[in-house]
């Protein structure tokens, strides 16, 4: 078997015994990047000689009989959202193009001193705004399923490496559903952890509050696996859990009798492309038929998820984004030709604070994407004095009112199922004139975000144009090995997660 | 100090602060980097107080405990639950584009600290609004002199961990503000709260004036507030607060320009012209978007830790003045000076008084030699080379009539210049007891060369016999002044 067609957990245990070297693992992946990403534009950066050399060390590692990381050998491509101390981090932004931090994130900590092999960075919308990854400033990534169309966003490279087989596993971030959807519209699993899970440390913050490091992957247990490496307490973070770390590989094959499962009906209504909800009610009828009760509850103030997220994450994004502005590293604008001064020279001070100001907005102007830009806007508008009552504020009340939602659903289920995405995979260009259709795409994936708790999304389905269609369980804070064992028993019934986009095939 | 208007001062002043203070802590606020003053410029940063992406704060918990020791010792309320807020602003020096502080809910609030002149000339009551913790900016240097304008910016002192005292405007007087600033840096240098170092930055003032001034009918007009900024000594507070309200109360001579009608304006105070000037006025108000900083948990404080940190305080100085005082029977006075040099000095006095078992003698001491010599010669307590032992031992002679106070300050001041010890300096100074025999021969001397003294004794003028212990010293400078003193009246009384 090509260690690309092999299970994550299959190809670290062929790696652990011999029967794999780490470095014909990477070699075969760092191929298939070559052969196929001119055409999916899923990464920023590959570090060829750099995981060719980590492959090599640990290869040289186990035949010195040392002991080995859990994920040894492994190839993992990771969001260009994360710090690494070895390649830029841009989180595709012209604003921090050629940028190298001078630290690794602390998950890509763990993932180095767990043996990955980190083969590059991937493509996403910028500073991980946006569900379609057109909001690149190094090109829009193409779904390896239709290579006309969006694979979401905004960790569209991850979600797009795995699933043509350019990596067997990725990291991706989650603000408001950026593993999900692009996992559901590429025909993926991809897991939001609870907040806190995972260290936030190194993660370029969008929203603070809101966003979760998380691994995306071909299935369940290739999920677990990843997330056993990342998760757990971090004193560098401080709203990172001081919690031990399950083992989410062991409990996934316990059948799922007695879980009960919430379908919340508004989760039909208009809107939800019928063939995406036919998929979904198979989905429900397959957990039934593993086991699992169907119960329908309902989410009241779920309507107002998108409006809540879209104050909440705007308002954080325009203070954690202030840091970007000429003064200190990334891009500042050239200094131009100086413009006189309506009204005559102003005195030395006011050469000094114009000049600034001038390179402040030169260089964000320069810098910044339009989605970007106008969600600092929006975000800066809605904190200002006069307003700040009748947005933010209103908006951290509502947010408690979904959190309670949970609370409150949770306590009659054990998780709450439904669709990841309205539709399965979208033109690129389809919506990227229109802000608020984009911003909708996110009306099943926020909510998990505001209130806190984990959330995964895997293809249960097709649509008769052969496009993913992805379900998504929620579950309570912490309740990630319940989300991986439920997600792995439907795998185990069903096939979807099997299938490989044409262009991932072998070459003849 | 004028509470009410006078004839002197036809106004009543009003005067809050709003007190900076850097903790003494070793490291930075929300990361680790260390805190020392003078390093070369941007070597004690990284990725937090860079503001790099991805970097994130984590609460300096020394920090905390000493921000909540000032706050108590300040007789504040500290608040069970406390959060951090981001208040936005773009500078070149605040390298994440917002200042981590505290909003709404400061960790305490509603003390008040009380100034007390031992003289009894002045005291005052002045409250508290609130102390809260946040962190400093970096600093920013206009290379003006390179003829680019460049700016240069130093990140050393970003993230540094300070508390903001914040007075209400109790204050009645400039030199009220002075000795109410004095009396708040020896609280915080006592707990160990902060150097107060205002050279390096540790302890900056901003001032807000106006006056109150009766009109006809009864109206009291009040003047716009003003706030003073840049002043680098607790004597330029007092200087630029009086030239402030006498400035203030030329503007409102002529303008008549009343709290309200402007906005509040700023000043800095200009030191060597000994001016306030008004600063240039800002385009937009400052819009600083407060909202809660989601990178940090609230802070929790329970009552058996705030117990424990209140235990381990230690005493404040208005405490401290008033226990030694009682305990070793010196006058208010005294035990101000002590206390105001500092707890080493107090802690040096209260090992001398021990030794000596006389607290007015040892507090004597203190003040009239080693505090003297230690000013001369600089340096702290600490370091002073002559010990309480040394001095108890001294001091302990005079009692066994050695030798009088005079020749005791001698030796002190001769061990103190010498190293040497008290034994040698007394025989190199060749002081040795006078035996009777030597006294009886050397008054009886003294007596046959001063005839009209004997005769004024025998008139009845006894204080004449002073005359003669000046002489008596010259013979021999070991001599008693009492004890000759008392031999040649005797002798006299004989004769
Ligand atoms: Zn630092």
């Amino acid at each position: 078997m090509q260690p690309s067609d092999m299970s994550a957990v299959d190809l670290v245990t062929a790696v652990r015994q011999g029967d794999l070297t780490a470095l014909r693992a990477t070699e075969v992946f760092l191929e298939r990047i070559e052969r196929l990403d001119g055409q999916i534009n899923a990464f920023l950066a590959v570090d060829r000689e750099g995981a060719l050399r980590t492959a090599a060390a640990i290869d040289a590692k186990r035949k010195a009989g040392k002991p080995l990381g859990p994920l040894a050998g492994l190839p993992v491509a990771v969001k260009d959202a994360l710090c690494t101390s070895d390649l830029p981090t841009t989180c595709a932004s012209k604003m921090l193009a050629g940028f190298r931090p001078p630290y690794d994130a602390e998950v890509v900590a763990r993932l180095r001193a767990a043996d990955a092999v980190i083969v590059g960075k991937t493509n996403m919308d910028e500073f991980a705004m946006g569900g379609s990854n057109e909001n690149s400033a190094f090109g829009p990534v193409h779904n390896p399923w239709d290579l006309t169309r969006a694979p979401g966003g905004s960790s569209g490279g991850s979600a797009a490496c795995v699933a043509a087989d350019m990596a067997p596993v990725a990291i991706g971030s989650d603000t408001g559903g950026s593993i999900r959807q692009p996992a559901g519209l590429c025909g993926i699993t991809g897991l939001k952890p609870t907040y806190g899970r995972v260290s936030r440390r190194g993660l370029v913050a969008f929203a603070s509050s809101l966003d979760q490091i998380g691994p995306m992957a071909r299935s369940a247990a290739d999920c677990a696996l990843l997330l056993e490496t990342i998760a757990g307490h971090d004193p560098g973070d401080a709203t990172s859990l001081d919690l031990p770390v399950p083992a989410y590989g062991t409990d996934l094959e316990r059948p799922l009798e007695g879980v009960r499962i919430g379908r919340v009906p508004a989760h039909f209504g208009a809107g939800l492309d019928p063939e995406v909800a036919h998929a979904v009610e198979e989905a429900f009828a397959a957990f039934r038929a593993a086991g699992a009760t169907i119960i329908d509850i309902d989410m009241p103030h779920a309507d107002a998820g998108v409006a809540t997220y879209y104050l909440v994450a705007p308002c954080e994004a325009s203070s954690n984004l202030a840091r970007y502005d000429g003064a200190h590293y990334g891009h500042r604008a050239e200094p131009g030709g100086h413009r006189a001064e309506p009204g005559g020279a102003p005195a030395s001070g006011g050469g000094f604070e114009s000049a600034l100001v001038e390179m402040y907005c030169r260089s964000r102007a320069e810098g910044f994407g339009p989605e970007v830009k106008r969600r600092i806007m929006l975000g800066t508008y809605a904190l200002s004095a006069g307003y700040y009552d009748a947005y933010y504020a209103k908006a951290l009340k509502v947010r408690r009112l979904i959190r309670q939602d949970y609370l409150d659903a949770f306590e009659k289920v054990d998780l709450i199922g439904g669709p990841v995405s309205a539709t399965a995979a979208f033109k690129l260009g389809e919506k990227s004139g229109d802000p608020l259709a984009m911003y909708l795409v996110d009306l099943y994936t926020v909510c998990t975000n505001l209130a806190g708790v984990g959330g995964i999304s895997f293809p249960c389905g097709f649509t008769k144009g052969g496009l993913p269609i992805g379900f998504q369980l929620q579950a309570p804070a912490l309740a990630e090995p319940l989300l991986l064992r439920a997600t792995d028993r439907y795998q185990h019934l069903t096939d979807w997660h099997r299938r490989r986009p044409a262009i991932a095939a072998r070459p003849r | 100090m004028t509470a009410t208007p006078t004839a002197a001062a036809p106004f009543t002043t009003v005067i809050g602060l709003e007190v900076h203070v850097q903790l003494q802590t070793r490291t930075k606020l929300f990361c680790g980097c260390s805190t020392t003053f003078g390093a070369p410029p941007n070597t004690h940063v990284c990725p937090t107080c860079l503001g790099l992406p991805g970097s994130l704060p984590v609460m300096n918990r020394t920090a905390f405990e000493l921000a909540v020791r000032a706050a108590l010792a300040l007789g504040c309320k500290i608040a069970p639950f406390t959060k951090w807020d981001r208040k936005n602003y773009f500078y070149p020096d605040l390298p994440k584009g917002y200042q981590i502080s505290q909003f709404d809910l400061p960790f305490s609030s509603e003390g008040a600290l009380e100034v007390v002149d031992p003289k009894g000339a002045l005291s005052r009551n002045v409250r508290i609004t609130r102390v809260h913790l946040e962190e400093d900016a970096g600093k920013s240097m206009h290379d003006e002199a390179a003829g680019t304008g460049d700016t240069r910016i130093d990140l050393n002192r970003a993230g540094t961990p300070l508390c903001e005292i914040v007075t209400e405007p109790d204050l009645r007087s400039p030199q009220e503000a002075r000795a109410w600033l004095n009396e708040l840096k020896l609280l915080l240098v006592y707990l160990g709260v902060s150097d107060c170092n205002m050279q390096e930055g540790s302890l900056r003032v901003d001032a807000n004036v106006n006056l109150h001034i009766p009109c006809d009918g009864g109206r009291i007009a009040k003047t716009p507030i003003v706030e003073i900024k840049n002043m680098n000594s607790f004597r330029s507070v007092e200087r630029a607060l009086v030239y402030e309200v006498a400035r203030q109360y030329e503007e409102w001579q002529a303008t008549k320009a009343e709290m309200g009608k402007t906005p509040k304006q700023t000043r800095g105070w200009d030191d060597p012209a000994g001016v306030t000037r008004a600063q240039r006025h800002k385009e937009e108000s400052s819009d600083y978007r407060y909202f809660p900083e989601p990178d940090l948990v609230p802070v929790t404080v329970s009552d058996e830790w705030l117990a424990a940190t209140r235990d381990a305080m230690g005493d404040p100085p208005s405490v401290l003045r008033e226990k030694l005082a009682a305990t070793w029977k010196i006058p208010p006075y005294d035990a101000d000076v002590l206390v105001n040099q500092g707890h080493e000095l107090v802690a040096y006095f209260q090992d001398l008084a021990e030794r000596v078992g006389e607290g007015k003698v040892a507090s004597n001491w203190m003040q009239q030699d080693v505090l003297r010599t230690l000013n001369e010669r600089g340096g702290s307590i600490d370091a002073f080379p002559v010990r309480p032992a040394t001095v108890a031992d001294i001091i302990g002679r005079v009692a066994k009539g050695d030798f009088d106070t005079s020749r005791a300050r001698e030796i002190f001041a001769e061990v103190l210049a010498s190293g040497r010890t008290v034994d040698d300096v007394v025989a190199s100074m060749g002081i040795a007891a006078v035996d009777d025999d030597e006294l009886i021969s050397l008054c009886r001397e003294l007596l046959a060369e001063n005839p009209r003294v004997v005769a004024d004794v025998k008139g009845g003028k006894e204080q004449a016999a002073a005359g003669l212990i000046g002489q008596a010293k010259k013979k021999n400078p070991n001599v008693n002044p009492g004890k000759v003193r008392a031999m040649c009246l005797d002798l006299i009384r004989r004769m």
